[in-house]
């Protein structure tokens, strides 16, 4: 196997990040594949309880680094997917414990176990984040359609073009239809127009992705979930599908943009 | 729909027009009295060679996917027709 390593950032704290690579691992591992995420937010480790697996931590990322346990001992297994795991973050750590050689290392050695390593980017755009991008094949911005946060989106768009990354896909999240109907929400179309980057998937504000956090199962996993489904979306995206998208109010003018100015 | 009386702005094309300024300057680094400090830079550069009107030079920066493009419109001066009116 050579895996893909995705790496989910967006400058802006509290876009949903944590929430994005739960669901995308979810999902992917849903449909078969065998997917590893890792937790990049040293010292603010939180995939663990998005994904309820905080129970089963014995190791996390830096015991693998700095060699007090083997790759595999640090992956925790998922309780409802036989091919999900988790690395966790450190907790009583900082972002100066790893470095991005050392996630390099890391990653190049998952390469060969599973299909996916989906890495959770901390906020920011200093070493966390650095580490974060640092082995990814591509990178996913996440943003919510709101001022600072397309903001942030963009400065972190020109540091992963800057440092070679290519241009990011992006995740728009929390889109609240009836706000854009309003014209009181920056639409799909507005956010795609500023940003001028690819568009992945648009998930939509669902107050299930709260209650499924508080219970530690991610909306994917459900069925009848507009987020789950949103979600489930973006990882046939990822695998290269070709999936439309959901009519959440987008505006007329996004599907002129997808289909009338493909890169 | 919209009251005639209470035209308010729709926010989120306010929104738009905000960061649409200020992803420009993020990107560029280029602050609006440097952008002037540029135009009379070029006003008096473009002046050693053509004559030009420098009430009617026009300098801003666009945005063009991920690109920024510095665009001046500077009308030039027409002598000839000048010339002859007077005569
Ligand atoms: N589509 C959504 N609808 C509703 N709430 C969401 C959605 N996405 C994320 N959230 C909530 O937003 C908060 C921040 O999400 P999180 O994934 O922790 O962000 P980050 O990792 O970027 O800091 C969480 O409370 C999460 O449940
Ligand atoms: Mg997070």
């Amino acid at each position: 196997m050579t895996a893909k390593v995705v790496t989910i950032t967006s400058g802006k704290g509290g876009v949903g990040k944590t929430t994005a690579v739960a669901n995308l691992a979810v999902a992917l591992a849903a449909d078969g594949a065998k997917v590893v995420c890792i937790d990049g937010d040293i010292g603010l480790r939180n995939l663990d309880v998005v994904m309820g697996l905080e129970n089963r931590i014995v190791y996390d990322i830096v015991d693998i680094i700095e060699g007090r346990c083997r790759l595999r001992q640090a992956m925790i297994r998922d309780k409802r997917l036989p091919e999900l795991y988790l690395i966790p973050a450190a907790q009583t750590r900082d972002k100066t414990a790893v470095s991005p050689s050392d996630m390099i290392r890391v990653c190049k050695e998952l390469r060969q176990e599973v299909d996916w390593v989906l890495i959770d980017s901390p906020a920011g755009i200093e070493r966390g984040f650095k580490n974060s991008i640092a082995a990814a094949d591509s990178v996913l911005v996440i943003t919510n359609p709101e001022v600072s946060a397309v903001r942030d989106a963009d400065r972190v768009i020109g540091i992963l073009e800057a440092e070679g990354k290519g241009s990011p896909q992006l995740i728009l999240n929390r889109l609240n239809p009836a706000m854009v109907k309003k014209h009181d929400m920056l639409s799909a179309e507005d956010v795609l127009d500023l940003l001028a980057i690819k568009l992945i998937g648009v998930v939509p504000e669902d107050s299930g992705v709260i209650v499924g956090t508080n219970r530690g199962n991610p909306v994917a996993l459900d069925p009848k979930s507009r987020a789950g489904q949103a979600f489930r979306n973006i990882a046939r995206r990822m695998k290269g599908e070709e999936v439309p998208f959901l009519d959440l109010e987008a505006g007329d003018g996004l599907w002129s943009k997808l289909f009338g100015r493909k890169s | 729909m919209m009251n005639f009386f209470s035209r308010k702005r729709r926010s989120a094309e306010n929104a738009k027009e905000r960061l649409q300024l200020v992803l420009i300057h993020d990107r560029t680094n280029l602050t609006p009295a440097e952008l002037e400090a540029l135009k009379d830079d070029l006003i008096a550069t473009i002046s050693r060679h053509v004559s030009i009107d420098p009430e009617a030079v026009q300098i801003g920066v666009e945005a063009d996917g991920r690109t920024q493009r510095l665009i001046a419109d500077i009308p030039l001066k027409n002598i000839t027709r000048r010339a002859r009116m007077r005569t």
